[in-house]
């Protein structure tokens, strides 16, 4: 079981609620627009990813979970 | 497959036959090159496989890859020939449907066979010229082929010939990138498994189809075989779109084109999503992938730009990134806004007013916006200025204590200049060893 984040930068608007509620894995760069250094979610961290995933208001964060 | 001696002797190859002024026939075509050969789809692919020929339109991925991706597949979609060819300095692909159209179209016809295609589109922007009338004559001379072949006018822009922006324009007339995957040979045009190809490397394909693979490795090196067309422009005396073998030294590139026409300081390797290179380090360099890996360079959609010591390598850089900020789509942030804010400050560097610390901020924005945008525009944008500021990195510091004397070098950018100066006329062919 592994979860990866990815972000749709066609739909992303930089509301940057993702980076509020995971700054654990993403940051914003200078414009707003999200930043994951790292696209693995840690398996203790998944539920928050889902969260932040759910909390997109452009539906621009996704989550892979296989 | 053909015996290998009924090929071409050394070069030209895909320029074979090339005569000034128009468009090659097909009778004359088939003179030059022979029939269209029948073979069987398996047989081609593997025969493509074994030339190790690779896609000639700047991404450089195996061709027998990329038709295996697409002949494994149900209801395959129509085979599209990339004649984009939005690189401004670049004049390969225009020179190939404008005057050998014949060539490209077997090679299309050929590669459609391979994957089961039943149609092929070659899709060019508005500034093509003349090759639209040219394709659509040469379309209607071939009357015995067995797909039905359209030809597509599109809007310029340099991502509007990026493969999912090509597919996106044929599906909904947006000539912009989409979110990938589902890539083109999953999900393409019509929703159906679709091959894109550049004009050259169906030309090429149209080659190794008749004469096979040896032939092919005849030219070249073991791990770049065959021959390449590149477009080479910049301060050369005869600037134009020259077929070389690979591995043949840049020394002997820039010969071809007639020779410097003054003492050199760096050249632009791969067009402008593509690498400067110090001229005394680029001296030694054969036209080889691995060669030009060990600068950081690919040779791109196979352009190769010449700056002369009169010009200023970082007003020319700030040129060119203007010139691409300006061209992105407008869909992704990291691309709109970063590019825009590097190329005010590479701008800034080489007018000698930006602050001292300005060059560490355009490297951490470069670093920061690579992989980020929806398509490889902002990843080819910030590959060109991280190698602009290390190149020259020595004259930013001297911008800033005195006031830049250079010329213009004149580096083909947009509407102004969609061809190098004369270059689809001073087509030369030259020959070169391995």
């Amino acid at each position: 079981m592994s979860a990866s984040l990815r972000v749709n930068p066609i739909t992303c608007e930089a509301h940057g609620l993702c980076a509020e509620l995971l700054p654990e894995l993403i940051r914003l760069d200078d414009w707003g627009y999200p930043i994951l250094d790292e696209s693995e979610v840690p398996p203790d961290l998944v539920g928050l990813a889902r969260r932040a995933v759910d909390a997109c208001p452009t539906l621009a964060l996704l989550i892979d979970e296989a | 497959m053909s015996a290998t001696d009924s090929g071409h002797q050394g070069l030209p190859r895909v320029l074979a036959g090339l005569e000034p002024g128009g468009a090659m026939s097909l009778a004359h075509h088939t003179r030059i090159h022979g029939p269209l050969p029948d073979v069987p789809p398996h047989q081609l692919i593997e025969e493509v496989e074994r030339s190790g020929l690779r896609g000639r339109g700047g991404a450089d991925f195996p061709t027998a890859r990329k038709l295996r991706a697409v002949a494994g597949r149900r209801r395959v979609g129509p085979l599209i020939v990339n004649g984009s060819e939005t690189e401004p300095a670049s004049a390969k692909d225009r020179l190939l449907l404008s005057r050998m159209p014949h060539l490209v179209l077997d090679g299309a016809v050929l590669a459609a066979g391979a994957v089961g295609a039943s149609e092929v589109i070659v899709k060019v922007g508005d500034g093509a010229g003349d090759a639209v009338r040219v394709l659509e004559a040469a379309v209607a001379a071939r009357s015995g082929d067995p797909v039905r072949t359209s030809v597509v006018v599109g809007p310029e822009g340099y991502v509007t010939g990026e493969e999912s922006a090509v597919v996106h324009y044929l599906n909904s007339e947006v000539a912009k990138p989409t979110f990938v995957p589902p890539r083109p040979f999953e999900r393409g045009v019509r929703g159906r498994p679709t091959l894109i190809q550049n004009p050259e490397t169906l030309a090429q394909l149209a080659l190794v189809a008749r004469f096979g693979s040896r032939w092919y490795r005849e030219l070249g090196t073991v791990a770049d075989p065959g021959s390449a067309l590149v477009t080479i422009t910049g301060a050369v005396r005869a600037p134009g779109v020259y077929e070389l073998a690979f591995g043949t030294p840049l020394r002997d590139l820039l010969d071809a084109a007639g020779g410097p026409s003054e003492p050199l300081q760096a050249l632009l390797i791969g067009g402008y999503f593509g690498t400067w290179v110090d001229a005394s380090a680029a001296a030694g360099l054969q036209l080889a992938r691995e060669d030009l890996r060990s600068v950081g360079c690919s040779l791109g959609s196979g352009v190769l730009i010449a700056l002369g010591e009169s010009a200023c390598g970082l007003h020319e850089s700030a040129r060119v990134i203007s010139y691409l900020a300006d061209q992105s789509a407008g869909q992704c942030g990291p691309c709109v806004y970063g590019l825009a804010a590097i190329a005010d400050a590479v701008q800034a560097l080489a007018s000698g007013v930006a602050h001292g610390s300005e060059r560490a901020r355009v490297l951490r924005w470069c670093s920061e916006i690579r992989g980020r945008g929806a398509c490889h525009h902002p990843d080819g944008a910030v590959r060109f200025v991280e190698s602009a500021l290390r190149v020259f990195a020595a004259d930013i510091g001297s911008h800033r204590r005195g006031r830049c004397a250079a010329r213009p070098a004149g580096l083909p950018l947009g509407d102004s200049a969609v061809a190098p100066p004369g270059g689809v006329e001073r087509t030369r062919l030259v020959r070169a060893g391995r």
